[in-house]
């Protein structure tokens, strides 16, 4: 066991060529660091920016968005979708003062295991170089009743308090 | 119930305007309907009371409170759990309460940031430097004043609501409708919405609204509004201007579009949207008409301040809330105290 950091990280991959490419990876006993968990989108224009924000806001440390080669793509042209939304996601992100590194996007075809295995082992390590994101949890959100306030007498019920 | 029998109405503001208030006055006729059928027990911006005469009230007394405006320092946050205890029905009532709006920019910048551009910017005529201290020992003991917070927070991250009113500020028809609503569910002919709706505004989108003629867009350039004639019948984006209508919830008519300006996004996310600067950054990326990287930030560079374009209204209730030396500032009231106490009079003079 070391102390050192280990960063985690959310990788989505889209179904026809990077998804491809990690279980090549796997298939030709290649590598990478378990640090990224990857989860599978029929295509990285699927990939809404929400999912990057929602990634970084409840503890990961850094987002691997994967697709097709441009020019490549199963739906013909989705994945310049997914070019444009990084490019904008990208300057928005460096507003917010959050390091370009914890955000990439990477082409992989589906013959490309050992590059994506590659990929995923730099990202790695640059994350672990910067060091944990940690984004803070919101407190409060939305309808967290503690029993402190006194029910509305003339509201209905929500549904979570119809079911509990 | 007070002793002339009318259900207990209060209305507040915390970091805010006051353009809330100023809107709900806009209903005309209709506030003597509020008054008829309510009675306002607290509302600062229109009489007089105090802080105190709310804390005497029993617990839950109050039927309906519109909270506007977000928190930023202590005092809001109390206020807000003051209010939410003496309160049945509490509504985070416009874009401040609900969503942070543009107080909630502020979150971009650090404590530090926002004192040093406040007290001692090029604007600022501050020779002594003075900068309010949480605490301060004066001779007659020790003085109090509310802490600033790192961050702006929205109303339901420190206590829970019940309704949201979206909108910078809410329409006044809507206002209207909502306070109807109310009034004829307290006689028992109306039913309430299920707790934790948006009240008073759409379930789409501005755009569904809009009667501005929609093609499928290419965007080859972003021109911002000053500097182009826009054509008064066809969508502003289709004309690069940047319209946050895709993302924004209806409710307000479309009255920018109507009228030649893109909307801003002041009435917030559209129903089931979960971060409004990703649902309009998705929009707004997909009709770029160029599938060249450098091309796209070339045309990306028409956006120049795309948090504060993507973020104007929602940055408070966003996921990520602020930016990341905002949110992980330490607050700064800890700072500012030992500063403040290092002032304080020599000899220990406290309690003379």
């Amino acid at each position: 066991m070391t102390d050192r950091f280990e960063p985690l990280i959310i990788g989505f991959t889209c179904n026809w060529c990077s998804y491809r490419a990690a279980d090549l990876a796997g298939t030709s006993r290649l590598k990478y660091p378990p640090n990224i968990r990857l989860i599978r989108l029929m295509c990285s224009g699927r990939l809404d920016p929400t999912f990057v924000l929602k990634a970084l806001s409840s503890g990961a440390d850094g987002v691997l968005i994967t697709g097709c080669h441009p020019g490549e793509c199963h739906y013909i042209e989705q994945n310049y979708k997914a070019l444009r939304r990084y490019l904008l996601l990208r300057r928005t992100l460096a507003q917010m003062g959050i390091e370009p590194e914890r955000v990439k996007l990477v082409w992989a075809s589906a013959a490309e295991g050992a590059r994506l295995a590659e990929e995923i082992i730099k990202m790695v390590e640059e994350i672990r170089a910067l060091g944990p994101l940690n984004w803070p949890a919101a407190d409060g959100g939305r309808g967290t009743g503690d029993g402190k306030y006194p029910a509305s007498v003339i509201h209905p019920p929500s549904e979570e308090e119809v079911t509990a | 119930m007070s002793a002339n029998g009318k259900p207990k109405f209060a209305m507040y503001w915390a970091a805010g305007c006051g353009g809330c208030e100023i809107a709900v006055l806009n209903v005309h006729e209709k506030i003597l309907d509020v008054d008829a059928n309510f009675d306002v027990v607290f509302w600062p911006v229109a009489m007089d009371a105090k802080y105190k005469d709310v804390e005497a009230m029993p617990d839950g007394s109050i039927t309906l409170c519109l909270f506007d405006g977000a928190i930023r320092n202590s005092e809001n946050e109390e206020m807000a759990h003051l209010l939410r205890r003496k309160s049945q029905i509490l509504v985070a009532f416009g874009s401040c309460a609900t969503e942070g709006c543009i107080p909630a920019l502020a979150n971009l910048s650090t404590p530090e940031e926002i004192f040093e551009a406040v007290y001692h910017g090029p604007t600022t005529d501050n020779t002594h430097g003075v900068v309010p201290y949480p605490t301060v020992r004066v001779l007659e003991g020790e003085l109090h004043i509310p802490e600033f917070y790192p961050v702006v927070k929205t109303l339901d991250q420190v206590v829970p609501v019940d309704y949201y009113m979206p909108g910078c500020p809410p329409e006044s028809h809507q206002i209207a409708a909502v306070l109807d609503l109310v009034i004829q569910a307290l006689h028992g002919q109306a039913a309430l919405p299920p707790r934790g709706s948006a009240i008073g505004a759409g379930n789409s989108t501005v755009c569904d609204e809009c009667p501005r003629t929609r093609h499928e867009k290419k965007i080859r350039q972003f021109v911002r509004i000053q500097h182009v004639q826009p054509d008064p019948t066809l969508c502003l984006l289709e004309q690069g201007i940047l319209c946050s209508g895709p993302a924004t919830r209806s409710g307000c008519t479309a009255l920018c579009p109507k009228a030649g300006m893109p909307c801003i996004g002041c009435y917030g996310p559209a129903e089931g949207v979960l971060d409004y600067g990703a649902r309009l950054m998705t929009a707004v990326a997909s009709v770029i008409d160029s599938q060249d990287p450098e091309e796209i930030e070339h045309i990306l560079d028409g956006i120049p301040d795309p948090a504060g374009t993507f973020y104007r209204f929602n940055l408070a209730g966003s996921l990520l809330r602020a930016s990341k030396p905002a949110i992980m500032s330490p607050p700064p009231a800890a700072t500012l105290r030992e500063r403040a106490l290092a002032l304080t009079p020599e000899g220990g003079e406290e309690g003379k």
